[in-house]
């Protein structure tokens, strides 16, 4: 370490270099074992339990393994490759690892005053309308649009269809019950998104909880699909499918998107996240952009 | 030097006030900032960039492709990776408190860049950049950090340093003018 902070002419650390150039050859030989190691840690969990994370994008992938790793107390990728494969508790671990989880209720304020704007309008001439959330996480998503839904008065004609891989993460989904300090933040996303009453119409607080009320749920159906391997189940009006396709690589995404389009009715809309887009998927040109800003499309072909 | 990567948090709007204009718009290497902020819905980071930065300016997303002579930056709320010759986002949990995450992206791209990455601490509360720095260190690339008396807030740059991951601090104004001559007095180097 040099400082410099005094000279006016600061060294060009042409020793840095020399003493880098060794470690370098030998990190490289690790990083292509530590690949090795990830691509058949991937292809057992794929042969053995089916969940097929071998297109999942890879620097965030390698990221959770090592996390994995940590946190089973284990020193490789190997060795818990052998743990994941004999203990299915520890496949159980892993998967809540690997689902990134990370959600909100009316995360993104935009995107839902658009739903309220400019999606609203087109459901209306629907006498039933059917909506799948792709990748919905802990469901608070789901009882966003639910309650949008409930005050622009056509939750009674809709069934929202939420889905995710994971089933313990679903089951929390099911249950609606938040912790209540997250509320606070949660009733300003609700107000700037255009929300017309008060968040607390919604939930019932109870031992520091929020748990939602019944009416919320009844026109849900929670259910386990894999975007990976599982197919099509129904034509839906709108998909929204939020931060799920960042985390697979472009092959799979564009098997994704095409599994998307087939599941949606012509002139059904597709929300996608913030960072998301519609560009350079084999879809694109079959899909308008309602708003583009804030990743709305219609499937116009 | 191909992959310049930025972290900033406390006080870096002042001190990319003053790094910023000095960046050629003709360097060859793609710079990528991560600037811890609260995630607003009106985000007036893409702005103040666009003002002080000669290099086009661009929120990278899912994919983005990396290119030589540009300024990205990590969007509010999201981890920005390195995966080969694009960007990759994500929103697992804050990894030293903070998404976007500075140990995020400089691990990533210390994995596809190696040698040809250099890593630059500038002022910011917390300690994330420290494990960024130490990676881009054994993968032989190069660190700076701005001289923590000259910083707004002195404990990222203090973390980096205390690391042992740092090697060289500097003056915010001299940050530039070395990587400029880093990248030409090792020639036609990666
Ligand atoms: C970051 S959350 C997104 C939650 C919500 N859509 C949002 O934007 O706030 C990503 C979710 O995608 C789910 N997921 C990941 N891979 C999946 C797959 N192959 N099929 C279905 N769901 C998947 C994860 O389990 C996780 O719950």
């Amino acid at each position: 370490m040099v400082d410099s902070s005094n000279s006016q002419d600061p060294l060009i650390g042409t020793n840095i270099q020399r003493s880098n150039q060794q470690v370098l050859r030998l990190e490289q030989r690790n990083d292509d074992i530590e690949n090795i190691e990830i691509k058949l840690l991937l292809e057992g969990v794929y042969l053995h339990y089916g969940f097929d994370f071998r297109h999942y994008a890879p620097a965030s992938i390698k990221r959770r393994i090592w996390h994995c790793v940590r946190e089973e107390k284990l020193n490789s990728i190997s060795a818990l490759q052998e743990r994941l494969l004999y203990n299915s508790a520890c496949m159980e671990r892993f998967l809540l690892i690997l689902s990134i989880n990370v959600t909100a209720l009316f995360r993104d304020v935009g995107f839902y005053r658009v739903f309220r704007e400019k999606i609203v309008p087109r459901l209306r001439t629907y006498p039933f309308i059917r909506i799948w959330h792709a990748g919905c996480s802990s469901g608070e998503e789901v009882y966003s649009l639910a309650i949008l839904l409930q005050e622009e008065g056509l939750y009674d004609r809709v069934r929202l269809y939420a889905t995710d891989m994971n089933e313990v993460i679903l089951a929390r989904a099911r249950d609606g019950i938040y912790p209540l300090e997250k509320m606070m933040a949660y009733e300003k996303n609700y107000r700037s998104a255009g929300g017309k009453k008060a968040l607390t119409d919604y939930y019932t607080a109870q031992y520091g909880r929020a748990i939602f009320h019944g009416n919320l749920k009844k026109n849900i159906v929670w259910s386990q699909h894999n975007l990976v391997t599982d197919g099509s189940f129904n034509e839906f009006h709108v998909i929204l499918c939020r931060n799920v396709l960042i985390y697979f690589d472009q092959s799979l995404q564009e098997r994704v998107h095409k599994l998307l389009y087939n599941s949606l009715i012509t002139f059904g809309m597709l929300g996608l996240g913030q960072m998301e887009s519609i560009r350079f998927s084999p879809c694109e040109a079959n899909y308008g952009a309602i708003d583009s800003l804030e990743k709305w499309y219609s499937k116009i072909r | 030097m191909k992959f310049i990567g930025i972290g900033t948090s406390l006080g870096g709007t002042q001190a990319l006030k003053t790094l910023l204009p000095l960046l050629p718009p003709g360097l060859p290497a793609a710079i990528a900032l991560v600037f811890h902020r609260a995630p607003e819905t009106n985000d007036t980071l893409p702005n103040f960039l666009e003002q002080h930065s000669r290099m086009p300016v661009e929120e990278a997303r899912d994919k983005t492709p990396i290119r030589a002579g540009r300024l990205y930056f990590a969007p509010a709320d999201y981890h920005l990776l390195v995966e080969g010759d694009h960007f990759a986002l994500s929103t697992e949990a804050e990894v030293s408190y903070a998404r976007p995450s500075i140990d995020v992206l400089f691990e990533s791209a210390a994995e596809v860049y190696g040698k040809e990455m250099l890593g630059i601490i500038l002022t910011g509360a917390g300690r994330d950049g420290a494990e960024g720095c130490v990676a881009i260190k054994r993968a032989g690339g190069v660190t700076v950090a701005q001289t923590p008396v000259t910083a707004v807030c002195r404990s990222m740059p203090e973390a980096a340093l205390a690391n042992d991951a740092i090697d060289i601090a500097l003056d915010v104004e001299h940050i530039v003018p070395f990587l400029v001559r880093w990248q030409y007095s090792k020639g036609s180097a990666g």
